[in-house]
């Protein structure tokens, strides 16, 4: 059973240290969810896992192994959902799909069931400018069933979502752990996933005196 | 760039505070030296007269332009490689200093170039490729400063260093390719064929001042920067422990 | 990893025909630039000879410039760019796949529209040849210096000013020698030299550029 996670991290943006100190732990068909104010790293924690951000301190490791050490291989296991929804509006929902599943691997089967299970198969020609704020966000999401990915970090995945979808979005999140997929997710809302994992990113704030040691 | 991150800002400062007398002193005795040597003792040139003495300003501060880009370039080398903070810093500090060279021997070119040639200007190769690398000092400094995030500019501005290092010696090829073909040999060389000794020691005077006084403002700058930074920590420290925003000065 | 590239140069081939904004303002800056040069300088046909290649190569150069800041704009702001740095397939290929994709869409329609600004300067049907040779060895190599300029000043306060004053100072090897390529045929020389270099250039451009361009990449989704 291979563990992804992190020890002892320090992230700073701009020149503000957002979190210290902090570790976590995915075991496989695990699920970590994130909690903690606005402003408190989430965000950050989220795209330090995806490898976007460098830690200022500490390292992730999978299976043991420092992903550091092998960014490419930690990125082909891995699918990020940001704020943004990466879609354009000129392209069809079909056609958006289409390029991230070639973009990202060689999912281009799986974009009709994809699609399917985002209930967006009765949308895939229209031009994506037609979607509404909440179709938007569902076409995000469709791209984490396209291609296979051990590894699903969510940023407020339900922004803009309706019942009906957040019960499909937790439908894919069941089906990804029971096939041993792992997800971190940082949300506002109440999302039902068993077992979860919590992590209050409040208790990581750095000391207020934080960067002012004495010369 | 949080402080504690800088390998240790405390040690720098100690060690700068110690550097900068003798480097002060050094440089104001070493430019000294140069220019009463290049001013009153070095022979004036028996084609070009007493206007042979904007050289001893002219050629160091030409050199420098090179030798401040190289040290920019080395420096982001090291901060985009080991990510070495202090190397950031320097980078930083470095641009308008070189800058400031490379319009010296722009501006002492063609000065020097009125009396030799009849105008102030002439497209001659060597002009040229220093025009252009001031240009890319330009495009540094701005690069630098056009971030809200500071640490965003100095990384930005390493990327661009290095293209630009690379760059210079194609630059300067194609502008002597582009030279040669258009004006073939009428303008007359600025350095001579030989060097006299009694020229060429002023010369060295002069660069070796030049080097010490770009040491000293490097030591000067990065300091002021470690200052900005801790106090841009201090003002978000007393941000977020006092309720309301407290005047940072105490 | 090719086909990923491929997929990503025919999706911004098709956003671009889809937007049809990009390969005619473009031209149509070119163009326009182009006729003013008489306009300004006068119509004495051996005066406009002289100065056609240059004015040719400094209004393509400015064209290609005038299209550079959208290269990644439009994928930085709807959270794109951050996919693609996450992409197995590596940065620098996919960068290479945009900048093939503004090639086609800019630096290809001028150097179609070039023969016409040609004629209007009474440039002799000798000297065809090389401009269009010279434009398609040189021009490819201003969109991949101009990726590395557009990427550094993604977010930037005032990114498009910005990005010719960083990007003009490396384009001036692809003039001199674009312009010189020209100039040797007029002259009844060989233009072959000064092709020779241009395609230099465009081999040192084609694996450097697209490191350098994916590295600001990277710092700007940071």
């Amino acid at each position: 059973m291979t563990l992804f996670e992190g020890r002892d991290l320090d992230c700073v943006r701009g020149e503000r240290q957002v979190f210290a100190g902090l570790s976590f732990a995915v075991p496989s068909g695990g699920a970590l969810v994130l909690h903690g104010p606005n402003g408190s790293g989430k965000s950050s924690l989220l795209r330090l896992m995806a490898g976007l951000l460098k830690p200022s301190r500490g390292h992730l490791a999978w299976d043991g192994r420092a992903v550091a050490d092998d960014p490419d291989a930690h990125r082909a296991r891995l699918q990020y959902l940001g704020h943004l929804d990466a879609v354009k509006s000129v392209l069809s929902v079909a056609e958006n799909l289409d390029f991230w599943a070639s973009a990202q691997g060689d999912g281009a089967a799986g974009v009709a069931a994809a699609l399917e299970r985002t209930g967006l198969a009765g949308l895939a020609e229209v031009p994506a400018r037609m979607l509404s704020a909440g179709q938007r966000r569902r076409l995000a999401l469709a791209r984490l069933f396209v291609n296979r990915a051990d590894l699903w970090l969510l940023d407020e995945p339900t922004v803009g979502l309706d019942e009906d979808s957040i019960g499909r979005l937790q439908a894919g999140l069941a089906d990804h752990r029971r096939a041993g997929g792992r997800v971190v997710v940082a949300t506002h809302t109440a999302l039902d996933l068993p077992k979860a994992e919590r992590l209050d990113l409040s208790a990581y704030q750095p000391p207020e005196d934080a960067g002012l040691e004495p010369w | 760039m949080p402080l504690h991150r800088f390998a240790n800002p405390g040690r720098f400062m100690r060690l700068a505070d110690r550097l900068l007398p003798w480097t002060g002193g050094l440089a104001v005795l070493a430019i000294g030296i140069g220019l009463v040597l290049g001013l009153f003792v070095a022979p004036p040139d028996y084609q070009q007269g007493e206007s042979v003495r904007i050289m001893y300003v002219h050629v160091p501060a030409a050199w420098m332009a090179l030798f401040v880009y190289t040290c920019i370039a080395v420096a982001s080398a090291v901060s985009l490689i080991w990510r070495h903070p202090l190397a950031d810093l320097a980078a930083k500090a470095s641009s308008p200093v070189g800058a400031a060279f490379t319009f010296l021997a722009l501006v002492t070119g063609s000065l020097w170039g009125k009396p030799m040639w009849g105008t102030w200007w002439v497209w001659d190769a060597r002009l040229t490729s220093v025009l252009v690398l001031f240009f890319l000092y330009l495009g540094h400094m701005a690069l630098m400063t056009a971030f809200e995030d500071p640490a965003r500019g100095r990384k930005a501005a390493a990327v661009l260093a290095l293209v630009g290092f690379v760059n210079v010696p194609i630059i300067k090829f194609s502008v002597d390719w582009w030279n040669t073909l258009h004006q073939p040999s009428s303008v007359l060389r600025l350095d001579g064929p030989s060097i006299h000794p009694d020229m060429l020691w002023p010369l060295l005077a002069m660069a070796v001042g030049f080097k010490l006084y770009y040491v000293l403002l490097l030591l000067i700058r990065i300091k002021s920067e470690l200052i900005e930074a801790r106090l841009r920590a201090l003002g978000r420290a007393a941000m977020t422990s006092a309720p309301a925003p407290a005047p940072v000065a105490q | 990893m090719v086909g990923a590239a491929l997929s990503l140069a025919g999706r911004d081939l098709r956003l671009a025909l889809r937007q049809r904004s990009d390969a005619g303002t473009v031209v149509l800056f070119f163009v326009l630039v182009a006729s003013l040069f008489p306009l300004a300088i006068g119509p004495a046909p051996n005066v406009l000879l002289r100065i056609a290649p240059g004015v040719i190569w400094v209004t393509a150069l400015l064209a290609v410039l005038l299209s550079l800041e959208r290269l990644f704009l439009a994928d930085f702001e709807d959270g794109s760019l951050e996919l693609l740095t996450l992409a197995p397939t590596p940065l620098s290929l996919l960068v290479l796949a945009k900048c093939l994709a503004h090639w086609l869409t800019t630096g290809l329609p001028v150097i179609l529209a070039a023969p016409v600004i040609a004629v209007l300067y009474g440039l002799e049907a000798d000297a065809f040849a090389p401009l269009i040779g010279a434009m398609l060895l040189g021009s490819p190599s201003l969109s991949l210096i101009g990726a590395i300029g557009a990427a550094l000043t993604l977010g930037a306060r005032r990114g498009g000013v910005l990005v010719p004053l960083l990007v003009l100072p490396l384009y001036v090897p692809v003039l001199i020698f674009g312009v010189l390529a020209v100039d040797a045929a007029l002259a009844g020389l060989p233009a072959r030299p000064h092709l020779l270099l241009l395609g230099a250039l465009l081999l040192a451009a084609l694996p450097l550029a697209p490191i350098a361009a994916a590295a600001a990449l990277r710092q700007a989704v940071e």
